[in-house]
């Protein structure tokens, strides 16, 4: 089994804080050619009523991935990053990500399965503010290929 | 820069127009679209996504891991592909749930690209909440990239 079982269930502590910014949701919107003026212009947002531009829907893997980071390098857990493929990967946004916002991730482990002589993991990050607003939950499921 | 899209010159302060919940009904096909992407696209999107993963950008590399080529990041082809639904929509603020399973990579040849073909159909309506949920279909080469492409967005 190329990944720990015992991992099933592992909640990592609390990232160190996120804050997004204007900059960085124009160059990802720009990146996946979104061209909603709502990532670009303040104006635009504040007219729809958002504080500040807001993030496309699949910017906040951005974030979680960071936070995958903790398992994928932990060298207990036995993942070999070379064969790693992302398999399902899904957001639920309880309100959208905006400029200015601070979010912490836990990351949480919450499957760890074999099939095919492949191990899927599956891992959920919980997006919130410091103040423990959520904000996003996002989860993914990675596929470490067996060796052959 | 060729690979930054195009966005349109409308006042900016005009409000979103975002799609009225009464005139989608389930079966509604919406606008398709084609996304372009090409080497550089790729290291436009792992620069903005931190995704830096060599297959993504570095062919030698990505033949040596067992590649056929270099392949597109799963998460650009996601994020792209859900541009045809906040399009439509009217507002990438209404999208509240959206999830994909990767079931092909695509491939990205040095000189042609590739091209992903984006089509979407409302698949249920829910008129309690005014939530509708897209089922998005994305090919590239003939074949399904993403499988259960499903997002959910708030209308007016």
């Amino acid at each position: 089994m190329p990944v720990n079982s015992d991992f099933q269930g592992r909640v990592y502590p609390p990232t160190e804080t996120y804050r997004v910014s204007a900059a960085k949701i124009r160059e990802f919107a720009e990146a996946v050619g979104s061209a909603d003026r709502v990532h670009v212009d303040a104006e635009v947002a504040r007219a729809r009523g958002y504080a500040d531009v807001i993030a496309p829907p699949t910017f906040a893997v951005l974030i979680a991935q960071q936070c995958d980071g903790q398992l994928i390098r932990d060298p207990e857990a036995g993942i070999d990053f070379s064969r790693v493929v992302h398999g399902e990967q899904r957001f639920v946004h309880h309100r959208p990500l905006t400029a200015g916002d601070a979010v912490v991730g836990t990351l949480h482990v919450d499957t760890v399965r074999e099939a095919g002589g492949h191990a899927m993991v599956t891992t959920r990050t919980e997006l919130a503010t410091e103040a423990g607003e959520a904000v996003c939950t996002a989860t993914s499921t990675i596929v470490i290929r067996g060796g052959e | 820069m060729s690979t930054t899209p195009s966005t349109p010159s409308t006042p900016s302060t005009t409000p979103a127009a975002v799609r009225s919940f009464s005139e989608v009904s389930v079966g509604d096909a919406l606008p398709a679209t084609t996304v372009h992407v090409d080497r550089a696209r790729l290291v436009q999107y792992a620069g903005a996504s931190l995704d830096r993963n060599r297959i993504h950008w570095d062919e030698p590399f990505a033949k040596a891991v067992g590649l056929p080529d270099v392949i597109a990041h799963g998460m650009f082809t996601m994020g792209s592909a859900v541009t045809l639904v906040t399009a439509w929509v009217g507002d990438a603020g209404r999208v509240v749930e959206y999830g994909v399973r990767f079931t092909r990579p695509v491939v990205v040849p040095y000189d042609a690209g590739a091209d992903i073909e984006v089509s979407g159909v409302v698949k249920s309506v829910d008129p309690e909440t005014k939530r509708v949920t897209v089922e998005l279909t994305a090919t590239a080469a003939g074949e399904k990239v993403l499988g259960r492409a499903l997002a959910v967005a708030v209308l007016d």
